[in-house]
């Protein structure tokens, strides 16, 4: 796994900076300094490192490539564009890296039930698919909402054996699925694992799924070095959590190359309707971390919305409210319009059709491009493919 | 000395229990929660904890969710729990203590919310989701005048919760059981557990809480506490009726009688 020279966070106690931490109910606490503990012995336990990489290339399909967009490249007319093929890994997005590293980390824990949240399904995928493998009892939270929109991702958790737990209170979404797992997993910490989908919730979640994902990142590195002999200029990546984004960001945190994550702003940041939690947010103390926060002046979450249902949340990870408050990372937002027009472009210039997130992180460009001379590499962290989003994308062209 | 620990050792002085009742606050109505405060505490409450409502409160069950949520559709908040403080305040010195999240006290401002607490009468602050440990960076120096009260569970091992007998002041809230707030039949409050805390905690009292909802739930747990907390079955019954809220009342009489002598 990646080390870095100088940055080195979280501290012990779980801190990114101010950000993170552990804001959880007591009967949770010594349970996550267990998990904490079991993690950071095995990470450095050469049999679980190798386990985790079989399991990512004989499983998943690592290394994942890094496409050169020719086509988008010519049309914007500036630096070469690149994509990191995440939509590529079995169950068809980033994921499955996350679940995959989870999984064994709950089988060496000897827990023998899984619970996870999960919004677009993607997430819920994920881990039905690596509890299948390893055969554990698998339950998925989802909001009564998303379980109408993502029909497709429901129906395949079913073939793979997970219950789906239907979630009704609340704003019936994936902040309240994840308000819901967490309470299970209250109610049931002695034997049952919460693999949590992204970069968010009480240390060690955030440094764990980090971890986890920055393999995109490693990946990335090699691959661009082999092919250009140099890091990018930029990468660009879309944040709902931030774990897609952190994944890729972490191994050039310490380098040279400008880091850019594009929120989901809905139907725009002047309404009510975005999700744009590091753009509009404020400090606040949900789901065990202290991070960006959208929500109203009382300190009430805000209800948010996003086309794209992975990005739909009101939190963001802790450590991006660090990396933007250190200007380490820029973020912007882009609405849903400007995501499905990138949605279709890719997917006539390419052939490739992203997921509505990742599509967010591939509408940027037109922002970045213009800007861009023609030795300039700009790498775009694709997460995810766009099957589960086609009721979505069908208005684009009947 | 705190007033809630004083409070609490005057009753078990008796030879008595400890009653704390949660009310949701605001709820079930906005004009009329000051009387039902107050006769609640005359019905026997000892200590009254009145909870801030929040949008995504993760340790509790669907009861006290519901009140929350129809307490904010109502438009309740920290400012209007403060102002009916104050007015229980003139009728009543028993103890009072404000039980929330911490999101919306970090929106209010930790400071201000320290010194209207003081101000508005409030004993003591419990807030579930700031464990010890992130404790001294969010409560910073404000809190000197109240009593932060600390919470043990299940999972907690022997030295925590000797360090969080340290830590706390007012009394040491146990949590019966693994779980979020609200009747869990199908889970049995495990005795070593009990044991441990009377065996452990000795720098302050002990309240036992979550999923008490009858005067036979409480028989169990008196034995190793100094009293007991009831939130959600008190909620559940005042879903059920109108004010004068009689029935309610007189659960909160039977729970009381059920304290009374017990060495
Ligand atoms: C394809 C894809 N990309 C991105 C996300 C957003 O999550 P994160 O910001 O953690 O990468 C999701 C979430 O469901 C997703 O499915």
């Amino acid at each position: 796994m990646n080390v870095l020279n100088n940055y080195n966070l979280p501290d012990v106690k779980g801190h990114f900076g101010k950000y993170g931490g552990k804001f959880v109910p007591e009967t949770l606490i010594t349970p996550l300094m267990e998990l904490e503990e079991y993690y950071n012995k095995l990470k450095t336990d050469i049999s679980f490192l190798e386990e985790l990489e079989k399991l990512n290339t004989e499983y998943s399909g690592r290394p994942t490539p890094l496409t050169f967009a020719s086509n988008l490249t010519k049309h914007y007319n500036g630096g070469k564009i690149y994509l990191k093929r995440e939509d590529l890994c079995h169950t068809g997005a980033h994921k499955i890296n996350n679940a995959i590293g989870q999984i064994l980390v709950a089988k060496g824990m000897g827990k023998d039930r899984i619970i996870a949240e999960t919004g677009a399904g993607q997430h819920g995928v994920a881990v039905a698919t690596v509890c299948a493998k390893f055969s554990l009892r698998c339950s998925i939270f989802m909001g009564e909402e998303d379980i109408k929109r993502q029909m497709p991702n429901v129906l395949r958790m079913k073939m793979l054996g997970a219950e789906i737990i239907e979630v009704t209170s609340g704003t019936k979404t994936l902040k309240d699925a994840a308000n819901e797992a967490i309470r299970d997993w209250v109610s049931n910490i002695e034997n049952t694992h919460y693999i949590i989908g992204s970069v968010v919730g009480p240390h060690p979640y955030p440094m764990m799924v980090r971890d986890f994902q920055s393999i995109i990142g490693k990946e990335t590195k090699e691959q661009i070095n082999k092919l250009e002999g140099k890091n990018p200029d930029k990468i660009i990546a879309c944040v709902g959590g931030g774990s897609n984004a952190i994944g890729i960001f972490y191994p050039f945190i310490e380098d040279d190359v400008e880091l850019i994550g594009v929120e989901a702003a809905g139907k725009g940041l002047e309404f009510k309707e975005n999700c744009a939690t590091l753009t509009l947010g404020k400090d606040g103390i949900f789901h065990g971390m202290r991070s960006y926060l959208l929500q109203n002046e009382f300190g009430q979450v805000e209800e948010v919305y996003s086309i794209s249902a992975g990005l739909d949340y009101p939190g963001v990870g802790p450590e991006h409210s660090y990396l933007k408050d250190e200007k380490i990372v820029s973020y912007f937002s882009v609405t849903d319009e400007e995501a499905l027009k990138a949605a279709k472009m890719l997917s006539k210039a390419e052939g490739i059709i992203p997921a509505l997130e990742s599509a967010h992180a591939i509408a940027y460009l037109k922002y970045i491009m213009p800007k861009t001379k023609n030795d300039e590499i700009i790498i775009v962290n694709l997460s995810g493919r766009g099957d589960k989003d086609m009721e979505t994308y069908k208005n684009l062209f009947v | 000395m705190s007033i809630i620990k004083n409070k609490i050792k005057a009753i078990n002085d008796k030879g008595d229990k400890v009653l704390s009742v949660f009310l949701t606050s605001g709820f079930p109505n906005k004009i009329n929660f000051t009387e039902l405060a107050l006769n609640i505490f005359n019905a026997g409450a000892d200590i009254l904890e009145i909870g801030i409502p929040f949008s995504d409160p993760i340790a509790d069950g669907s009861v006290i969710q519901k009140s929350s949520q129809l307490a904010l559709k109502k438009g309740i908040n920290i400012s209007l729990t403060f102002d009916y403080v104050q007015e229980i305040r003139k009728f009543s010195t028993k103890p009072i203590i404000l039980m929330g999240y911490a999101n919306p006290i970090l929106a209010y401002g930790i400071e201000r919310f320290a010194k209207d607490s003081f101000k508005s009468g409030v004993n003591g602050l419990i807030i579930p989701d700031i464990p010890v440990n992130e404790q001294k960076v969010f409560y910073k120096n404000h809190f000197n005048n109240l009593d932060i009260i600390s919470l043990v569970a299940p999972t907690t091992p022997v030295n925590r919760i000797k360090m969080i007998d340290g830590e706390s002041s007012g009394f040491v809230y146990c949590v019966s059981i693994n779980g979020i707030t609200g009747i869990n039949s199908d889970k049995e409050i495990n005795e070593n557990y009990l044991e441990t805390i009377k065996n452990t905690i000795t720098k302050n009292k002990t309240l036992v809480g979550f999923g008490i909802s009858s005067p036979n739930d409480a028989k169990k747990v008196l034995p190793f506490c100094d009293g007991i907390i009831v939130g959600s079955a008190i909620i559940k019954s005042l879903f059920k009726e109108k004010s004068p809220y009689q029935k309610t009342l007189n659960l909160v009489r039977e729970l009381k009688n059920s304290l009374f002598n017990i060495n």
